[in-house]
């Protein structure tokens, strides 16, 4: 076999026919670095907390945290209008946040109580919310890209204006159905983002060892759908590609792939202790990327908030989601009766 | 000598079409190849190629004729120096011509062969009068129509009543449905309604099931439920799972229909009935209609359902006509069993093309003074055990007849349910009889072996009945 040097492929920013590259982070207002600061820090403090209940025997089962990856929520809620639709796979308490479910209610989920979103009935990786257009926590890999090319189907239908962001990893963008969805969304020009999350591991195997194209952004260039690389680790980075993601979709040019370079600092799973990387690799995106730490650089830099002011916020979150652990460990077990409802309507 | 050309079959089980046009007149010159004629049937139309050169020299069957037997001989070919008056003189060898451009799958039509008993023939026996069904008022005016135009009208009421119900699957638009159910659909609601999809199953039942999440009623057709088998991941943990992991907030009102079971000589991969498959799960409704009236009603009732119904047709009943009632909007419950026939000696439980068993063997049975209750299923799942086990305490008897495999089957849960709670009642084991244990054969001989069969089930009531 010729070993001859392939080159590898140049980072391209664009698909080269759509004319879309990365845009320029996005500029932000004191406001606006002041709600990604408060609402990322949620997302991690709700997530060592979980840790911490699975730990204690609290939560069962499976519990993947999205700690290191909360810019990429974040940023995209930031560009949504009211009734665009959010669909994810199993990591995802940090989606659900961003779309604004209750902590009370995701944290009792956790915990499998009456109180949970899904009246304890679905868990960690199946919660749904009609009323904030959050279509779930699908435990199936891949399965909510074909679920959320349906939700932009009804969008198309409706000629609703509203937009389907379908997230989905770099290990569910190997499955056969995300192709199939692909090719359906750009025949029929769905008003559909696909966001790919790639943290670098499908749970312990990186993206190099499972991956042909380890550029996802090219992953829809067989179907014509254009992508961008974004840091998913920039929360104004990620906004800036929400907006001209989300315009792209409803000016009626079809889907459009965004993939989010990120990272999780956990393991796959709570069960999972990641020896399939070094605790360096990890130190090093904790301190030099940490999507939390660089917008606090920035605010306080800017002398927009003090570091008295961060930590008043810092208390502010820290009393919700003590408050949503609190609520989750006492609230009362599902009534047995519960076994029986909501299986047909 | 004159080469008669004869009606040829559109598919294997084909027994008779139309034909509709010619295109050659009595006199034209024919070279091999050229389109002499077209013929359809219910469901496609095709154009008739010569096989043979020479003179086109009687048309035998006039254009616009229906109802024309396979190897009937439509025309007389002939050759080099023949005339007319040589027609007398036309023999075999005649060719059937090639079947060319045929406008839908040669897929089968009747499978009359296959399931003929392989005991005493029934033609002889009395017709069996369908009891009355209690959801038709009395009096009502019943018209014949096919399950295939059943289904067609089932649809399209129901998206003239409601504008978020649409259909999508391959070949469901333009094609106007490889079966030919959704025939006219596309021309009347055009193609934001009716939706064609790429050759992904597993892909479009995922949209179909999204789309349904976000509010919508779609009908997702599957060219046949063999293909399903490619998306039920999509139409298990999301379609019928949701509902519950939501805790109630969130279902996907969407029905999945299409052909299941054998068809005709398509062998293992493209026969294999999925009722069991589907009613072990929980969230799920599983319907297949036998009559033409109750794959209407039902196919409307499923469509308005809020839940998930799979909706299982059979492509053999596809042509068959039954009456159905002439109602503006006839709805039947879905769940509910229909009493097929009453009588008090054996019960027959069926479902599906299983019924055509049933009826069959009940003729027969008739003559010979057995009195057979037969009940027709039409859901598999919720399942209608009250009407099992109230006609099992009348009759002490149970044949349940199917063409699924054996183990696992629908008739070994009816079994087992019945003999918890009617088990006092019974003078004789419950018989299942399904197909054979078995991948589906390609060859005629071992398909109709591999299928129930009418002596089957007049065996199995003789030794209930201990006659």
């Amino acid at each position: 076999m010729a070993t001859a040097a392939r080159k590898a492929p140049a980072k391209s920013k664009s698909d080269g026919k759509s004319g879309l590259s990365a845009p320029k982070p996005a500029e932000f207002t004191k406001d606006e670095e002041l709600a990604a600061y408060r609402h990322m820090l949620l997302i991690r403090r709700f997530e060592e907390k979980a840790g911490q209940l699975y730990g204690m025997g609290f939560i069962g089962g499976f519990c993947h945290l999205y700690i290191g990856q909360e810019a990429v929520v974040t940023g995209m809620k930031m560009a949504l209008i009211d009734g665009d639709q959010m669909i994810t796979a199993y990591r995802d308490h940090g989606h659900m946040l961003a779309m604004e479910l209750s902590p009370r209610g995701v944290m009792a989920e956790l915990t499998g109580r009456r109180g949970g979103l899904s009246r304890g009935k679905g868990g960690s990786m199946h919660m749904f919310s009609k009323e904030k257009h959050f279509y779930g926590g699908h435990g199936i890999v891949g399965a909510q890209v074909s679920l959320g090319t349906g939700l932009a189907f009804a969008n198309r239908y409706r000629d609703n204006n509203n937009v389907s962001l379908t997230y989905f990893g770099d290990g569910a963008a190997n499955q056969g159905q995300v192709y199939e969805s692909f090719n359906m969304a750009s025949l029929w020009k769905l008003p559909v983002i696909y966001i790919i999350e790639n943290n670098r591991y499908a749970m312990g195997t990186s993206v190099s060892r499972s991956s042909a194209e380890t550029d996802f952004s090219h992953r829809g260039a067989s179907f014509k759908i254009p992508g961008i690389q974004v840091d998913g680790m920039d929360v104004r980075a990620v906004k800036a590609a929400g907006d001209l993601a989300t315009e792209w979709c409803r000016a009626g040019n079809g889907p459009l792939i965004l993939e989010m370079q990120t990272y999780r600092y956990r393991g796959h799973s709570m069960s999972d202790p990641a020896k399939y990387r070094s605790k360096e690799e990890v130190q090093k995106m904790r301190s030099e990327h940490d999507p939390i730490e660089q917008v606090k650089a920035r605010l306080i830099e800017k002398k927009w908030a003090t570091e008295d002011e961060l930590k008043t916020i810092d208390k502010e979150v820290r009393d919700i989601v003590a408050d949503a652990a609190e609520f989750a460990q006492n609230d009362a077990e599902p009534d047995p009766s519960e076994l029986w409802t909501d299986i047909v309507l | 000598m004159p080469i008669e050309i004869l009606m040829p079959a559109l598919s294997p089980t084909m027994e008779e079409g139309n034909l509709s046009k010619w295109l050659k007149n009595e006199g034209d010159k024919v070279v091999a190849g050229d389109v002499i004629a077209e013929i359809e049937t219910d469901k496609a139309t095709m154009e008739v190629e010569a096989v043979d050169e020479g003179t086109l020299g009687k048309i035998l069957i006039a254009a616009g004729t229906e109802g024309v037997k396979v190897n009937t001989p439509i025309a007389v070919l002939l050759q080099d120096g023949e005339s007319a008056g040589d027609i007398g003189k036309a023999a075999a060898p005649a060719k059937v011509e090639a079947p060319a451009k045929a406008e839908a799958p040669a897929a089968a039509e009747d499978k009359a062969e296959a399931t003929k008993p392989a005991a005493a023939p029934v033609a002889a026996a009395p017709k069996t009068e369908i009891a009355a069904d209690p959801d038709i008022p009395a009096g009502t005016e019943m018209v014949s129509t096919t399950v295939r135009e059943a289904l067609r009208d089932a649809m399209a009421e129901e998206m003239r009543r409601d504008g978020d119900v649409f259909v999508m699957g391959e070949e469901v638009a333009e094609y106007q449905g490889a079966y030919k159910i959704t025939q006219g659909l596309l021309q009347e609601f055009g193609p934001r309604r009716v939706v064609d999809t790429p050759i992904t199953e597993h892909g479009f039942a995922g949209v179909g099931v999204g789309a349904a999440m976000a509010g919508l009623k779609p009908i997702v057709e599957f060219m046949t439920f063999n293909f399903a088998m490619q998306a039920i991941d999509q139409i298990i943990n999301s379609a019928a799972k949701t509902l519950y992991m939501s805790g109630g907030q969130m279902g996907a009102p969407i029905v999945f229909r299409g052909p299941n079971g054998a068809a005709a000589r398509v062998a293992a991969q493209h026969s294999q009935c999925y009722a069991a498959w589907y009613s072990h799960i929980p969230g799920l409704k599983v319907v297949m209609p036998y009559t033409a009236a109750d794959a209407k009603g039902l196919l409307k009732a499923a469509i308005r359902d809020p839940n998930p119904v799979i909706f299982l047709e059979n492509e053999i009943l596809y042509g068959q006509s039954f009456d159905v009632p002439k109602l503006d909007d006839f709805v039947l419950p879905i769940g509910k069993a229909r009493i097929h026939k009453t009588g008090k000696d054996v019960t027959i439980v069926s479902f599906g093309i299983g019924m055509t068993y049933a009826v069959k063997a009940e003729a027969e049975l008739r003559g010979m003074g057995i009195d057979v209750e037969i009940i027709d299923l039409r859901t598999i799942r919720p399942l209608d055990l009250d009407t099992i086990v109230a006609s099992v305490k009348k009759t002490n008897r149970l044949i349940v007849v199917e063409e699924g495999y054996p183990q696992s089957s629908v008739g070994d849960h009816i079994a087992n349910q019945v003999s918890q709670r009617a088990f006092d009642f019974l003078d004789a084991p419950v018989i299942t009889i399904a197909g054979k244990d078995v991948p589906m054969p390609y060859a005629a001989n071992l398909e109709k072996l591999a299928l129930p069969n009418v002596g089957e089930v007049i065996e199995a009531v003789k030794a209930v009945t201990y006659r």
